[in-house]
C-alpha cells in the first residue's frame, strides 16, 4: 500500500513499501511516496541516507529486495524498457566517455534514445545550453561546469517526460549552477515534464522544488513542500530543516535541542 | 514479421549500432589503440614466421607443409582476438564508467552483447588482417592457401572466443577491475591443450578428452589436415560447430546471469571504481 499523497490524482512516480539490503546493511527500508506530474522533487538526505539508492531503483539500474516501483504506471522491475525512452538522468558521478567528443558523445546517446532527427537535436540542444563551441573537444577535456552543461544536454536529448537529477549543480560556481537552475526550471515549464533530484543544495531546493522527501538512514522520515517544512521545524531555512531532520531533532523540540548542543 | 516485431528490430538495430559508433569512434580518435590491435598479432607472425624458416630445413614435420605455424599462429590470434576484443571493449565501458549511462537508456543486455561481438570482429579482422598481410609481404606466405575451409576456421574460433570473452567481461563485470587481467590472461590457460602448434595425440591420454571438449582443438586438426592431406575434415568441422553452440550459449547465460546479479547488487552505477 502506497503511505502518501492519495491527493496526486496523476502520478509520474509511485513508490510503494521498497526496500533494498546490501549485507547486514538496509539503505532503503519500506520507503513509500508518490510524484505528482509536471512536478518538481528532491530526495534530500545525509550521506548514506538512500538517495543514491532510490534514484537507483527508479531507474531499474537496481532491483529492490520487495516493494512496488512505478514510472506512468509501468512497473520498472518488471518492464522497465516500456518507459526508459521517456526518462532521463543526469549524475556527476557518472560519466561519459572521455575521449569521445562532446558531439560524438550526443550522437551516440542520441542513437540510443531512437532521436529522429539527430543532427537538429544536437544543434538545438548546443545553442540552449550554449555547448555549440564545446561540440569538437572531448568530454575528458572540459571544466566541471562544461561537463554538468553537457550531461545535461545528454539527459535532454529524448525530451524526456521524467528527468532524475542527482546533484545537479555539485561542483559549480554560484552563476552556472543558478543558470542551471534556470534552465532545469524552464525546461519544466516549457514541456511539463518531472523532474526528481537529489540534492545537498538547499537553496536550489527551496527554489525549485514543489515537494521535499527527507529520508534518513534509509527511512523516509518527512516529506512535504518546503514552506510546510519550514513551519513545521520552526525554521528560517530548509538548511535549518535538513541538519533537525539529519539529526533526528523533532520539530517542536528543535530550538531547545540545538540551544543545548 | 509483426509489425511491432519489426519496429523492435530496427530500435535494437540502431541501437547496436549505436554502440558500434561509439567504439569506431574511440578508436579513430585514438592511434594507439589502432596500434595495439596490429602489433601483437605481427609481431607473433614474425616471430613464428622466421621460426618456420628454420624448421623447414631441420624437420621434416614443418617441411611438409611450410605453412603450417604461421596458420597456426594467425588463427590462434583469431581465436584470442575475438576474446580480447569483446572483453577490452567491454573493460572501455568500465574504465570510462559508463555502465549506469547506457543502461539507463533503452539498450537491453543483449544489445550490449551484439555491439560487443561486432566490435570484436571488426577488431580481429583490423589484428589478424594485417598480421596476414606481413605474412605474405615478409614470409611469402598466404594463409589464404587453406582456401574456403579459412572462413569455417576463422567463424568457429572467434565464435570460441566471443564465448570466453562474454564469459571474463561478466566476471569483471561482477568481481570489477581486478579482476581485469582475466580479461588478458585466461584464454592462454587452454592454448596448451586446444593443439595449436601440435596434434592432440601429442597430448597425455587423460588430456586429451579435455582437449577435444575446446572447439579450438578441432579446428587445429582440421587445419593440419587442410595443409598436410589437402582434405577438409567434416567430422572435425562439425564437432567444433556443435561445440561452439554450446560454448555461446553458456557465454551469454553466464553474462546475463552476473547483468542480473550486478542489479541485485547495485553495482551498474559504481563500476569502474
Amino acid at each position: 500500500m502506497l503511505g502518501y499523497a492519495s491527493s496526486v490524482s496523476e502520478s509520474a512516480i509511485r513508490v510503494g513499501g521498497v526496500s533494498k539490503r546490501f549485507n547486514d546493511v538496509i539503505a532503503v527500508d519500506d520507503v513509500s511516496f508518490e510524484v505528482g506530474r509536471g512536478t518538481t522533487s528532491a530526495l534530500l538526505g545525509g550521506n548514506g541516507a538512500g538517495k543514491t539508492t532510490t534514484l537507483a531503483m527508479l531507474l531499474g539500474l537496481l532491483l529492490p529486495d520487495q516493494g512496488l516501483i512505478e514510472i506512468f504506471g509501468v512497473d520498472m522491475v518488471r518492464d522497465r524498457y516500456r518507459v526508459l525512452p521517456r526518462i532521463n538522468f543526469s549524475s556527476p558521478y557518472v560519466d561519459l566517455p572521455r575521449r569521445l567528443t562532446v558531439a560524438e558523445n550526443l550522437r551516440v546517446y542520441a542513437l540510443l534514445y531512437g532521436v529522429r532527427d539527430v543532427a537538429a537535436q544536437i544543434r538545438r540542444l548546443a545553442d540552449a545550453l550554449d555547448i555549440g563551441e564545446l561540440l569538437r573537444r572531448t568530454y575528458g577535456s572540459l571544466s566541471a561546469g562544461q561537463r554538468t552543461r553537457v550531461t545535461i544536454a545528454k539527459a535532454l536529448l529524448n525530451d524526456p517526460e521524467l528527468l532524475l537529477l542527482d546533484e545537479p549543480t555539485a561542483s559549480l560556481d554560484p552563476d552556472t549552477a543558478d543558470w542551471v537552475r534556470a534552465y532545469l526550471e524552464s525546461y519544466r515549464d516549457r514541456t511539463g515534464a518531472t523532474l526528481l533530484l537529489a540534492s545537498h543544495n538547499m537553496t536550489e531546493v527551496e527554489r525549485m522544488c514543489d515537494l521535499v522527501l527527507m529520508l534518513r538512514s534509509g527511512r523516509l522520515v518527512d516529506r512535504g513542500t518546503p514552506h510546510e517544512l519550514l513551519e513545521r521545524y520552526g525554521r528560517q531555512n530548509m538548511e535549518e530543516v535538513f541538519i533537525d531532520i539529519a539529526r533526528d531533532r523533532r520539530s517542536r523540540g528543535a530550538g531547545a535541542k540545538r540551544a543545548s548542543t | 514479421m509483426s509489425g511491432v516485431a519489426a519496429v523492435s528490430l530496427r530500435g535494437s538495430s540502431r541501437r547496436v549500432g549505436a554502440l558500434v559508433l561509439r567504439h569506431l569512434y574511440l578508436l579513430r580518435g585514438s592511434w594507439p589503440r589502432v596500434l595495439e590491435l596490429i602489433y601483437w598479432p605481427t609481431v607473433q607472425m614474425v616471430l613464428w614466421g622466421f621460426i618456420t624458416l628454420f624448421f623447414v630445413n631441420t624437420s621434416s614435420w614443418v617441411a611438409q607443409a611450410t605453412g603450417v605455424l604461421i596458420s597456426a599462429i594467425l588463427l590462434w590470434d583469431v581465436l584470442f582476438r575475438g576474446q580480447l576484443g569483446v572483453a577490452v571493449v567491454f573493460l572501455e565501458e568500465m574504465w570510462s564508467r559508463n555502465l549506469g549511462q547506457l543502461f539507463v537508456t533503452p539498450l537491453r543486455p543483449w544489445e550490449l552483447i551484439a555491439a560487443l561481438l561486432t566490435m570484436s570482429l571488426i577488431r580481429t579482422l583490423i589484428g589478424v588482417g594485417g598480421a596476414a598481410l606481413v605474412a605474405v609481404g615478409v614470409f611469402d606466405y598466404s594463409i589464404a592457401t587453406l582456401g574456403l575451409p579459412l572462413v569455417a576456421f576463422f567463424v568457429n574460433l572467434i565464435v570460441m572466443g566471443w564465448a570466453i570473452g562474454l564469459m571474463t567481461s561478466a566476471l569483471v563485470m561482477r568481481y570489477g577491475l581486478g579482476a581485469e587481467n582475466l580479461a588478458w590472461g585466461a584464454i592462454f590457460v587452454l592454448q596448451p591443450i586446444s593443439a595449436v602448434f601440435y596434434p592432440v595425440s601429442v597430448l597425455p591420454g587423460w588430456l586429451q578428452p579435455i582437449a577435444k571438449s575446446l572447439p579450438a582443438t578441432h579446428v587445429f586438426e582440421g587445419m593440419r589436415a587442410v595443409l598436410f592431406d589437402h582434405v577438409l575434415r567434416m567430422d572435425l568441422l562439425l564437432n567444433a560447430v556443435a561445440l561452439n553452440v554450446i560454448y555461446l550459449a553458456v557465454g551469454i547465460a553466464v553474462f546475463l546471469f552476473y547483468f542480473r546479479s550486478v542489479r541485485v547488487r547495485g553495482q551498474l552505477l559504481h563500476v569502474g571504481e
